[in-house]
């Protein structure tokens, strides 16, 4: 890790992994506390309202820590990715500003009402709050996404002579099909952050016999949604994702796969570790012709391993980036057998006294992080060697002035930093879930059958 | 429309000074004004509800420069790599200290939180005013665009600058006291009691302070950056700029004096505005000015292509007339002043 380059890299990898720790619950749990809020108008349950101010806490942290671990994100681009920001400023710069200009002033603006104004706004006003800050998450959330998908498949743009990237088209940039596919199934992947949160944190009160009705609402909601999400997340969004990289970027699909060699009805990979020097894969547990037929839908295409493309084209992190896409996709088959098992529990009405199973769901809350972020590491190691596909090499895109030296001092600085962040995030999340709801006092005894919790 | 860009940008760091101005300042003046955990706790909640969103600006204000103007925005943020990282070390320190703070009551955690708030908010407004003087100053940037400057050099003007020299320290102090103010009766105005009346005391200690120093670094500035003086000879109703800055800083006293509350804080925003606009005025047509005048880069250098700067025209006005009704909204429903009961506070649970 000599060259600025790589401490450029490991900077703005480091920061961002960070940051994505937080906005995947905040968008993930802005959707369920709509849902606790619009079931508490129809109901006109108070007890729905009182979830909704419980979660309200475990998102406000969770959002101040997103903001301020967010602000470094807009400003790397210039300090760290001069040249990047020099050449395509002008583009994604659009979609940046956007993002300040429409959500960021939404959210902050109803965020403070939604936590502190509950009172004064009235059950609708609140309602709209919360709403707002659910839309202001979202519509950021594509902002940046559409952002990303500008560097994994440009369009909308012109190239100018000296180098430099203008605009040509707002909505091109806009309505990327890219950031179409790869928005929904990054939401898909928050939504199941929030969903696997709120359920752990529902078959945590049940399994140490706490706030009955509370755990039994986040885990009838947490389930009922999340396991929605994580077969969406599989088909058609992840299926979708893979068939656009396919299209574009098939060097990455090779290296993804860990396939060497072009080959017709191609295998996919469950289990094996790549040897890159010897262009195979070790120890490996295949299903034959799969990979053929989930991209071609033919059991005999003929797929292109990375023998088909110069090494100059290659992702230049195979193994990491291989593992990252089968830890993703791995934990994504692990989610919808979680989660369908779960729906099938609480279907039968057997989930609530399911103690095997709660201690499931309690036990699984880091595995959508690391999903997530698996799935942002494929994106972005499968994106190399570019910087902007096709247009802009990662190397030619660093500040050419900030030496390793400086960057090595400031990343080092946030690593510092946000390892004390990251304890005290534990620390309050942790007390905000042992604090719990505001008890339902109108229910005499916590002896309900769990059918008229339904 | 690079100028009209020029212009909105402005607004925008304009807009972002007035408004996180108001908690920064609060932020510095905390342990000065604020002498029981009551009262320490009013200060917090007189910001709590707003600080987010003025910060905001900041983050438009740069995206907005960043496809305004990307090669500004690639050379000025390469250039100031090592202070903007300890911006964002001192704005992420600030952020969690205002939000974790009444998160649990204990005598050791709230302090600590006290402590790390008013120092953050202390070295940001340093900091951003020695930006500021930076910008003024000029940078050592080459034919290429680029530039990086160390933290400090000589502490002289020379052609090797550093962020920090005897110049840019000035205008940093000068940000301080100006800001200090303005966080004070911006307390004065949100609260009631010992703490509203010390922190008038502070206004006032300060806008001494601001007048000496004003005067000293207008003249200073004449100097340092020739292109101020020439654009002032060239159109000279600029000097209306100066002028307002002037009336404000007059206007405070006044207010103070005759103990108008709201109208001292506008007259404290509408010096920090006529400050701001003078700078802005002075520098024109160039964004970031060099050491050496021939590699300044200037507006027409350093703004995107025709057609982002014209489609990014409507969806920014779209955009700010919602954030400006937000904006109002919450500073309203936010109004009078922040409760003194312990639990009867709108925020800061």
């Amino acid at each position: 890790m000599g060259s600025a380059l790589d401490v450029h890299r490991l900077h703005f990898a480091f920061t961002i992994t960070f940051h994505y720790l937080f906005p995947q619950l905040t968008m993930g749990l802005a959707l369920l506390m709509v849902i606790l809020k619009t079931l508490a108008l129809r109901t006109r349950d108070e007890h729905y309202n009182r979830a909704a101010r419980f979660w309200a806490k475990i998102f406000g942290i969770n959002f101040a820590l997103g903001v301020v671990t967010g602000i470094p994100m807009e400003f790397q681009f210039g300090t760290n990715w001069a040249e990047f920001s020099k050449a395509a400023g002008g583009v994604i710069g659009q979609t940046l500003a956007m993002e300040g200009v429409f959500s960021f002033f939404l959210e902050s603006s109803f965020l403070g009402l939604f936590l502190y104004g509950e009172k004064k706004l009235g059950p609708i006003g609140h309602w709209w709050a919360g709403f707002l800050v659910f839309l202001g998450s979202w519509m950021s959330g594509y902002l940046i996404v559409a952002t990303d998908a500008w560097m994994q498949h440009p369009t909308g743009y012109r190239l100018l002579p000296g180098g430099e990237i203008e605009l040509a088209s707002f909505w091109g940039l806009l309505l990327n099909p890219w950031a179409l596919a790869q928005y929904a199934h990054n939401m898909l992947g928050a939504v199941q952050t929030g969903c696997f949160v709120m359920a752990a944190v529902g078959a945590f009160y049940l399994l140490t016999r706490r706030e009955p009705l509370h755990g039994r609402t986040f885990l009838r909601i947490g389930v009922t949604v999340g396991v929605i999400a994580a077969v969406l997340q599989l088909v058609p969004t992840g299926d979708l994702q893979g068939k656009m990289v396919a299209l574009h970027q098939p060097p990455t699909l090779a290296a993804m796969e860990g396939l060497f060699l072009s080959q017709q009805g191609a295998p996919i990979t469950i289990f094996g570790q790549p040897d890159v020097d010897k262009r195979r894969l070790d120890n490996p547990l295949e299903v034959p012709a799969m990979l053929s037929f989930l991209t071609y839908r033919q059991w005999q295409a003929h797929i292109r391993g990375l023998d088909a493309f110069p090494e100059d084209q290659w992702p230049d992190k195979i193994e990491l980036l291989y593992y990252s896409y089968h830890i993703m996709v791995g934990l994504g088959t692990i989610f919808i057998a979680v989660m369908g098992l779960a729906a099938l529990l609480l279907w039968r009405h057997k989930l609530y006294e399911s103690r095997w199973m709660l201690w499931v769901l309690m036990l699984s809350v880091p595995l959508p992080y690391i999903a997530n972020t698996a799935g942002w590491l494929t994106a972005e190691l499968g994106r190399q060697p570019w910087l902007i596909y096709g247009l802009m090499h990662t190397a030619h895109g660093v500040s050419p002035r900030v030496i390793a030296g400086n960057a090595w001092f400031t990343l080092l600085g946030f690593m510092g930093m946000y390892t004390v962040l990251a304890i005290l995030w534990l620390f309050l999340i942790y007390q905000e879930i042992e604090r719990g709801p505001e008890p339902d006092s109108a229910v005499p005894s916590p002896q309900v059958s769990p059918a008229s919790a339904d | 429309m690079g100028t009209v860009w020029f212009c909105l940008v402005a607004v925008m760091v304009a807009m972002y000074v007035l408004l996180d101005g108001l908690d920064l300042g609060a932020g510095a003046i905390h342990f000065l004004v604020a002498k029981t955990e009551e009262e320490r706790r009013q200060v917090i909640a007189s910001i709590g509800p707003v600080w987010d969103g003025n910060e905001v600006w900041l983050l438009a204000a740069g995206g907005t420069l960043y496809f305004a103007f990307p090669m500004l925005y690639a050379s000025g943020f390469s250039g100031f790599y090592l202070p903007l990282m300890m911006v964002l070390w001192l704005l992420i320190l600030r952020g969690t200290s205002i939000e974790f703070r009444n998160h649990v009551d204990s005598r050791v955690w709230i302090p600590f939180w006290d402590f790390v708030f008013s120092v953050s908010s202390l070295l940001l407004a340093v900091f951003f005013g020695a930006a500021l003087g930076n910008v003024v100053r000029g940078v050592p940037l080459d034919g290429t665009g680029y530039f990086f400057e160390p933290l400090w050099t000589n502490f002289r003007l020379s052609e090797h600058t550093g962020i920090l020299d005897w110049y840019t320290i000035l205008v940093g102090v000068t940000a301080l006291a100006a800001l200090m103010m303005h966080g004070a009766l911006w307390i004065r105005l949100k609260t009631s009691g010992e703490l509203a009346e010390r922190a008038a005391k502070v206004a006032s200690l300060a806008w001494w302070a601001i007048l000496v120093l004003t005067a000293l670094l207008t003249m200073i500035t004449f100097a340092v950056q020739p292109q101020v003086a020439a654009n002032f000879k060239t159109w000279p109703l600029g000097y209306i700029l100066p002028a307002i800055a002037v009336a404000g800083l007059a206007g405070v006293q006044f207010e103070l004096r005759r103990r108008g509350e709201l109208n001292a804080f506008l007259a404290s925003a509408t010096y920090l505005l006529g400050m701001l606009t003078s700078v802005v005025f002075g520098v024109y047509p160039m964004v970031l000015p060099a050491r050496n005048p021939v590699n300044s880069l200037t507006v027409a250098s350093a703004q995107a292509g025709a057609y982002g700067l014209k489609i990014g025209l409507i969806w920014w006005v779209i955009g700010m007339t919602l954030a400006t009704i937000y904006l109002v909204h919450v500073y309203r429903s936010f109004a009078g002043k922040v409760s003194t009961e312990k639990n009867g506070h709108s925020y800061a649970d």
